[in-house]
């Protein structure tokens, strides 16, 4: 199993909110010792001293920025919901979907200390005025169900869940839903969907789910991640939640950051938000021997290719966003010099265009083209114009103009590895068939 | 309303819409595919992009799907913009990665909305280098035929298949660049929609099987518009001709009343036009007594027919003349005007014709109007008794269906989400529906949207009936002794049906009771006390023309089979009428034995043809023209699609109505003077009050446009010289048509900007598909420009107050008896009508006839599913294989209405009590008679 | 409220009553049938191994539900095999931080071990191999899963080893 590569003793209550619990041993965190360390105390509190806009509030001010990939501010998502008493209850979702290529956070969250996510969804539970939270859970996550399952079963004898909330009258639940597999499941709406026993196509927005979400009732989809930080900001206050990032970021919190890929240490650290790629890099031991840094992906498969030059910048939304790429998960993916940026981006693509949904065009169809240029750059078989048409389809892959952002999360590394790294797809078209890339940089078999 | 400014012009169009359909509608051109305007939007195959601006000094603009964008008040976009417009163009050019390049072999090549939109993007190029992916096809039944390596992907069949028609067996498979869309196994397609496949397909996946069969290229058959006669639905159609035979029918849009749909019976039941067994020549039957085979048969020239029709009608002493409810009101007005009116006969057996004339005085004067189609799909709550309306009139089901959709449509309103917004209406909605309440005797296909279903016998249904209106207004009749069970549905039904502002009630013909009719009146008239002023009466009817003919007047079937049977009369001129489908064949034998003459005009061999001594070949509603009144209501002008004479010299195929006027004028001595169908009409229009209104109905022969007839052939209609040249190298000139104002060639006006409401294909440059229809309407799904087709004849029935009192002859409980079965025979979509049943597939859609009855009953008598059941129903014997399973009340048994006859002929019109058991002298589940 | 009536095909297949009350069971969970399909799907394939043709009508009336809607899921989902598999599957990650990890060779490597194809089961019925998203062990690639069993880093040379484990 995944493990945080800092030692106990390096992490503390008050700046490791999300790790703190976890043992060095990656054995979970059960019921009696979460409660013994202040578990659930962030639930007490609010049923006692918050209604649901001020607990949205709080969340809100924290700046709490989504940690699924996107961003986007939770406790805003959460005011934007539908409430109210004439609006029927909804469900709060925990996107546990987790497949972006290069992301093991949720993993190692839910399999080890499923009481905080649980804890993090009753508080967005209350806040949005659901009546059900489910928990979608990739159905390759076996021993996260598990460690799930149990822990959801000791929080209902607890009173955390059920009826009647801790006597508080408040009735709320949380039930385990397992996927079969899908990378667009991740996508919030397609989630919704096949939280419903759908096809995983995803939805238009407008509705956004929370006016209209699964069963057409308000919804509230969150990353675990996101949730898992909410009872250190009910505990603990905004303002000390905006504080673990100190000067470091505009971003509050801490973020769960990796490394893999050819590094010496691979795997996960707690830092605060905005945590340079150069810390993080170091932390991870740098490249394994004899290799050097060729290239990065700042967050998963769908963000943008960054040179080692992009290291010293902070990992925040912001900061990343303006490079062109995007934050994304937060987990870095790093690319030794010896390897082909044709291949990898093949690679990717081919992820992309096995994963579309195929609901809309350009992904559905346009996704598998891209593969077919890719693998013929591969081979050497690349025809004058290729790289025209690949960039041509980045940019009609591009955001608006399909229907989810799937596709656009496609073009990132497609767009950003020919920016940067042009001449090793050029060689695709001017080497002779077989030789494009014999020579320095061997690729993956073709 | 709102403003919108497109590439430098302003506009105003509607705000509740989205950008596609607003600029659609301004007849503006944007490539589309997944949106569909009976369906709405989903932005799956994103061809629709246009920029969109933020203002007037944005100059970078968004790209965004048109479809998907609702219109807003000062929004600047642009269609010409060079991004979108290359953004369109690539969209078509990845639905090509995998599209095969078999236009030339591909049947919808030629109406093809993926090859307008491919020429519209501009896209001519291929830069695609690597193989295409491939899909097996399946077989989908006799109807509709497959080829999935065509398909772009747009959702569409699916989305019509299964939200908007509600069936099952179709569905999306697979995922990113190998989704299929088939059955999830392969079969006959269950849905009674499935032909609008072929048109809501904008390539060839889904074609017309039956049209392969004969296929010819759409630009190279001859239309008229045309009314669809196999129901009384009036839906119009587009039927289109090549080498005399019809080889298809395409929708044809009105936007009252089928719009975009048809039911596969409509579609696909135009066979019988082709049968190669049709009368085409007059024939004189000789035969040494009636009763007796013919020994021969001559055929006639026109001239000599008339002549022997007069000579052996003169020798009758008195004469009369049995018309039909499939033939036109103008063939039938003849036909009452050549015998005179009290010799008349509808030609429709007693029962019905009272039921028909009763539905009539509802739809008048009970003070609740008769909706279109159209206003039936905005109904919100529905009450049927007793129609299972996909076998009675399936269309109007359709929009049955659409009515209690709209609940979603409602819900989604309320939360800001626009009606076009597909999908996100769809999961506003969940399974939230309109109520609809259905009272049949067996389980239907309908029940799976129901609110509450109540299987009754035909008596409690109208017991059910009479009693919601008594729950809707005291003063009408109670009803005694319900069980509290009923009781409480009776509640429920008219707390919903007064808590709808369009609630409709829906009776009719099906289980042949005039209380279930008097019931659904009580219930209209209830409604209309409550001041319901939104609520329906919709009230079916069997055939094209059963509401004109009742309204024309004229004795039942049954009066003239007596007239002949006691020898009050002893010539008949029947009329497109196979009387054996409508009596047991022992009234009718006795009947015509008696007659000295039997002139029968028809367009098909039936039994009826068999009996005659001259028989005269009439057209089809393809070979001829006249107008059809719709259970609307609605009068309908159907228009000759063909000339049977240019291709086949030999043929004497005439109108009805020009047979009986030349006959009339015959037996008066008198040179056959030329006639207009115009004319025709007018005496049909002058001759009572009711059908006053068809004088405005109609555009006349002499109507043009620019100086010009309209055509009824695509200007690229080809092959005109050589056609007919195994017959004669001169090619003469086309057959003129004196009748209508179109032209039996490419000649005349085929355009879209002047309006015209008779369209017999819709055509418009660069809109070749189905989908062209777009220009012919106020907006896209509307009205056509020009008005739709028709002219409801019931109009004011809302406005009339009622002052007619309530019916109070409720009849009593049913109550099962020892021994004895109420028999019913229920109506059948395929094969349950004279004609279509004629029509290959239709025959391969057939259901086997069976007997139904309740699981219990059949216990009783040890009869298991599928065992062979001997019934016995006055002189009717037949063995049919047990059908259960279905919900039947006991005590009932249903037969099969139509499919049955080929076995024992008609059924008695009035059913009754008979007798069920276990054949055990039959082989498993044979039928025989 | 919704009815809906699904014609059951006639394959020889029949939903094991055991399973059948767990779908129902499974139905319990959600608002509408329709959210149990996948349960019920995977339900089968637990019995099963894969989800056979005939299931998918049983399905369908068990929940009450259309057929093409459960063969619609049925044929979306990467983890519902609608086919037979071996024993073990094998699902191998072939996504980025495992290719990065030498992903090919280990790919290859069980290839040759194996002498199947991706897609393909073993002549003994013992292991199907196929490719899978992130398995979210990106710092342990290259990684597979064989059952529930997570294993990374993979190398070639232990392959036979580790596959030994698995009968
Ligand atoms: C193709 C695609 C896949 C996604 N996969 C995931 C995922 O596995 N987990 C996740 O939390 N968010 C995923 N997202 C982002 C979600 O759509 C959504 O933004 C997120 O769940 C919202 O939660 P947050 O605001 O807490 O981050 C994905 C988005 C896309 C477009
Ligand atoms: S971009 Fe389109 S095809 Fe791709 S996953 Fe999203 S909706 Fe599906
Ligand atoms: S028509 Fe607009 S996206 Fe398909």
């Amino acid at each position: 199993m995944s493990r945080i590569l800092q030692p106990a003793s390096e992490r503390r209550a008050e700046t490791h909110p999300l790790t703190w619990r976890l043992h060095d041993d990656a054995s979970p965190v059960l019921l009696a010792e979460y409660r013994d360390t202040g578990g659930y105390a962030a639930v007490a509190k609010a049923l006692e001293q918050h209604t649901y806009e001020s607990l949205t509030a709080e969340v809100k001010s924290a700046n709490l920025r989504g940690r699924g990939g996107a961003g986007f501010s939770a406790g805003m998502k959460w005011s934007l919901t539908a409430k109210g008493d004439d609006v029927p209850r909804g469900y709060i979702v925990c996107n546990a979907d987790e497949m972006e290529p290069g992301t093991f956070k949720d993993r190692l969250l839910m399999e080890q200390q499923p009481h905080l996510l649980i804890e993090g969804m009753i508080l967005a539970g209350y806040a949005n005025r659901s009546k059900q939270g489910y928990i979608f859970l990739r159905g390759e996550y076996h021993r996260a169900a598990a460690s799930i399952l149990r822990a959801l079963d000791d929080a209902r004898a607890d009173g955390w869940l059920g009826a009647d909330v801790r006597g508080s009258g408040w009735d709320f639940d949380i039930a385990l839903h397992t996927g079969a597999g899908r990378y667009i499941c991740g996508e919030e709406t397609a989630l919704i969907n096949s939280l419903e026993g759908k096809r995983a196509n995803p939805r238009a927005k407008p509705p956004f789910p929370g006016q209209s979400g699964a069963w057409g009732l308000p919804t509230v989809v969150n990353n675990v991640e996101t949730l898992c930080n909410v009872p250190g900001i009910v505990n603990h206050g905004a303002d000390w939640f905006q504080a673990l990032s100190g000067e470091r970021s505009s971003d509050g919190g801490t973020k769960l950051y990796g490394a893999s890929g050819k590094v010496q240490h691979p795997g996960l650290w707690e830092l605060p938000m905005g945590t340079t790629g150069r810390e993080l890099f170091e932390l991870a031991g740098g490249m394994r021997d004899g290799l050097t840094l060729k290239s990065w992906l700042p967050g998963g498969g769908s963000t943008g290719f960054l040179l080692p030059e992009h290291l010293d910048l902070a990992l925040d939304f912001d900061t990343i966003g303006k490079t062109g790429s995007r934050l994304g998960t937060g987990l870095i993916t790093v690319v030794a010099d010896d390897q082909s940026m044709v291949s990898l981006t093949r690679n990717l693509e081919e992820f992309f265009a096995r994963e579309s949904c195929g609901w809309c065009t350009p992904c559905r169809d346009g996704l598998p083209w891209s593969v077919k240029l890719l693998r013929a750059l591969e081979a050497g078989a690349g025809e004058p114009g290729d790289i025209e048409l690949l960039e041509q389809m980045a940019r009609d892959l591009g955001p608006g103009k399909t229907f989810c952002a799937h596709a656009p999360g496609a073009a990132m590394p497609l767009s950003s590895a020919i920016h940067y790294f042009r001449d090793e797809f050029e060689r695709g078209i001017t080497r002779p068939r077989g030789e494009a890339h014999a020579d320095p940089i061997p690729v993956g078999s073709i | 309303m709102a403003t919108i400014h497109v590439d430098g012009n302003d506009y105003e169009v509607e705000d509740s819409d989205n950008l596609l359909h607003a600029c659609l509608s301004l007849g503006l051109d944007i490539p589309y595919f997944c949106w569909h305007p009976a369906m709405g939007s989903v932005g799956a195959c994103r061809q629709c992009a246009v920029k969109q601006y933020k203002d007037a000094d944005d100059t970078r603009g968004m790209l965004v799907m048109s479809c998907m964008a609702p219109v807003k008040d000062d929004a600047y976009i642009s269609i010409d913009d060079e991004e979108a417009k290359a953004f369109r163009e690539t969209v078509i050019e990845w639905l090509m990665v995998n599209h095969p390049h078999d236009c030339p072999v591909c049947e919808e090549g030629g109406h093809c909305h993926l090859q307008d939109m491919t020429v519209m993007t501009g896209h001519d190029r291929r830069r695609y280098r690597f193989r295409k992916r491939t899909h097996r096809n399946q077989y989908l039944g006799p109807f509709v035929a497959h080829e999935m390596n065509r398909c772009i992907t747009c959702y569409r069949c699916v989305r019509f298949y299964k939200d908007y028609a509600g069936g099952e067996d179709l569905g999306a498979f697979g995922a990113h660049d190998n989704v299929y869309f088939g059955r999830y196994e392969e079969g006959t397609l269950e849905s009674e929609f499935s032909g609008n496949l072929t048109e809501v397909c904008p390539t060839g996946v889904f074609t017309d099987q039956t049209h392969s069969d004969h296929y010819t290229r759409k630009w190279d058959l001859q239309f008229a518009p045309s009314i669809c006669h196999q129901c009384a639905s009036g839906c119009n159609i587009s039927p289109g001709e090549r080498y005399g035979d019809i080889r298809r029918i395409e929708n044809r849009y009105n936007g009252d009343v089928n719009r975009y749909f048809l039911c596969d019976r409509g579609r696909f039941g135009y066979g019988y036009v082709n049968r190669k067994d049709r009368p085409t020549r007059p024939e004189l039957f000789q035969r040494s007594q009636r009763g007796v085979a013919a020994q021969g048969v001559t055929l006639m020239e026109v001239d000599e027919a008339l002549d022997r029709a007069a000579d052996a009608l003169r020798g009758a002493t008195r004469l009369i003349g049995i018309g039909s409810p499939r033939a036109s009101l103008e063939s039938n007005h003849r036909l009452r005007e050549l015998v005179g009116a009290d010799r008349f006969s509808t030609g429709i057996e007693a029962g019905e014709l009272e039921r028909l004339r009763r539905m009539e005085a509802l739809n008048r004067d009970s003070g609740v109007a008769t909706p279109s189609l159209r206003e039936i799909e905005a109904c919100d709550a529905v009450l049927v008794l007793g129609e299972d309306l996909l076998q009675s009139a399936a269309r109007l089901a359709l929009s049955v269906r659409q009515a209690v959709r709209g609940k979603g449509v409602e819900l989604g309103a309320e939360r800001g989400i626009p009606e076009w917004n597909a999908e996100a209406v769809k999961t506003i909605a969940q399974d939230a529906a309109h109520p609809l309440f259905l009272a049949t005797p067996e389980a239907t296909k309908l029940d799976a949207i129901a609110t509450r279903t109540r299987r009754a016998a035909p008596d409690d249904i109208a017991r059910l009936g009479f009693a919601v209106a008594h729950a809707l207004d005291p003063t009408a009749p109670a009803v005694g002794g319900l069980d509290d069970d009923t009781q409480a549905l009776v509640g429920e039904i008219a707390d919903a049906l007064l808590a709808a502002e369009r609630p409709l009630v829906i009776a009719g013909e099906a289980l042949a009771s005039l209380a279930v009719i008097e019931a659904a009146g009580n219930v209209a008239r209830a409604l209309a006390r409550r001041q319901k002023a939104g609520a329906g009466l919709t009230l079916v009817r069997r055939e094209a023309n059963s509401v004109g003919l009742g309204m024309l007047g004229g004795e039942s079937l049954d009066w003239a089979l007596a007239q002949l049977e006691q020898g009050d009369a002893d010539g008949v001129v029947i009329l497109e009428n196979d009387l054996y489908a409508r009596l047991p064949a022992a009234k009718i034998d006795a009947a015509l034995d008696r007659a000295s003459a039997v002139v029968v005009i028809d367009h098909q061999r039936t039994p009826t043809w068999e009996q005659a001594d001259i028989g005269l070949p009439a057209g089809t509603f393809a070979e001829s023209d006249g107008t059809l009144v719709s259970l609307e209501g609605r009068a309908q002008r159907f228009y000759q699609v063909f000339d049977p004479s240019y291709l086949r010299p030999d043929t004497r195929i005439r109108e009805s109505w020009r047979w009986l006027h030349a006959l009339q004028a015959t037996l008066e001595r008198q040179p056959v003077t030329t006639i207009l169908l115009d004319d025709l009409t007018e005496a049909v229009a002058g001759d009572m009050a009711a059908f006053a209104p068809l004088h405005h109905a109609m555009p006349e022969a002499q109507f043009r446009i620019h100086g010009l007839k309209l055509a009824r052939e695509p200007h690229r209609y080809s092959g005109r010289t050589s056609m007919r040249a195994n017959l004669d190298v001169n090619e003469p000139r086309a057959p003129v048509d004196l009748d209508t104002p179109f032209a039996f060639s490419m000649e005349g006006y085929a355009g879209y900007r002047e309006p015209r409401r008779e369209v017999p294909f819709a055509w418009a440059p660069g809109w070749n598909s189905p989908q062209a229809w777009n220009k012919f309407q106020d907006e896209v799904g509307g009205h056509l420009r020009a008005g739709d087709p028709g002219v409801r004849l019931f109009r004011d029935a809302a406005a009339t107050r009622d002052e007619a009192s309530y019916c109070d002859r409720i009849p009593a409980a049913f109550a099962p008896r020892d021994g004895e079965w109420q028999m019913i025979a229920l109506p059948q979509l395929f094969g349950g009508d004279e004609t279509s049943r004629r029509a290959e597939p239709i025959q391969a859609r057939m259901a086997p006839p069976a007997v139904t009855l309740n699981d219990d009953d059949a216990a009783a008598l040890g009869i298991a599913a599928g065992d062979p059941v001997a019934v016995s129903l006055d002189d009717t014997r037949v063995t049919l294989p047990a059908q259960l399973g279905r919900d039947l009340p006991r005590g009932l048994v249903a037969l099969p209405q139509g499919t049955l006859e080929p076995l024992v002929g008609a059924l008695p019109a009035a059913l009754g009590w008979g007798r069920i058991a276990l054949d055990t002298s039959a082989a498993d589940g044979e039928a025989r008679a | 409220m919704t009815q809906h009536t699904a014609t059951i095909a006639s394959d020889a297949f029949a939903l094991d009553p055991a399973d059948r009350a767990a779908i129902l069971e499974e139905r319990a969970h959600y608002p509408y049938p329709q959210a149990a399909s996948i349960g019920a799907l995977k339900i089968v394939q637990q019995r099963h191994g894969y989800v056979p043709d005939g299931a998918i009508p049983a399905i369908a009336e068990t929940l009450g539900i259309g057929v093409a809607d459960v063969e619609g899921v049925a044929t979306f989902y990467s983890l519902i095999f609608r086919q037979p598999v071996g024993r073990h599957v094998i699902l191998i990650c072939d996504s980025s931080s495992c290719f990065l990890t030498d992903y090919e060779q280990l790919r290859d490597a069980l290839i040759d071990h194996l002498g199947i194809q991706m897609g393909q089961t073993t002549a003994d019925g013992r292991f199907t191999l196929l490719p899978v998203c992130c398995l979210g062990a990106c710092d342990r690639g290259p990684t597979l899963l064989i059952g529930e069993d997570l294993h990374g880093p993979v190398t070639p040379e232990a392959l036979p080893a580790l596959l030994e484990a698995y009968a």
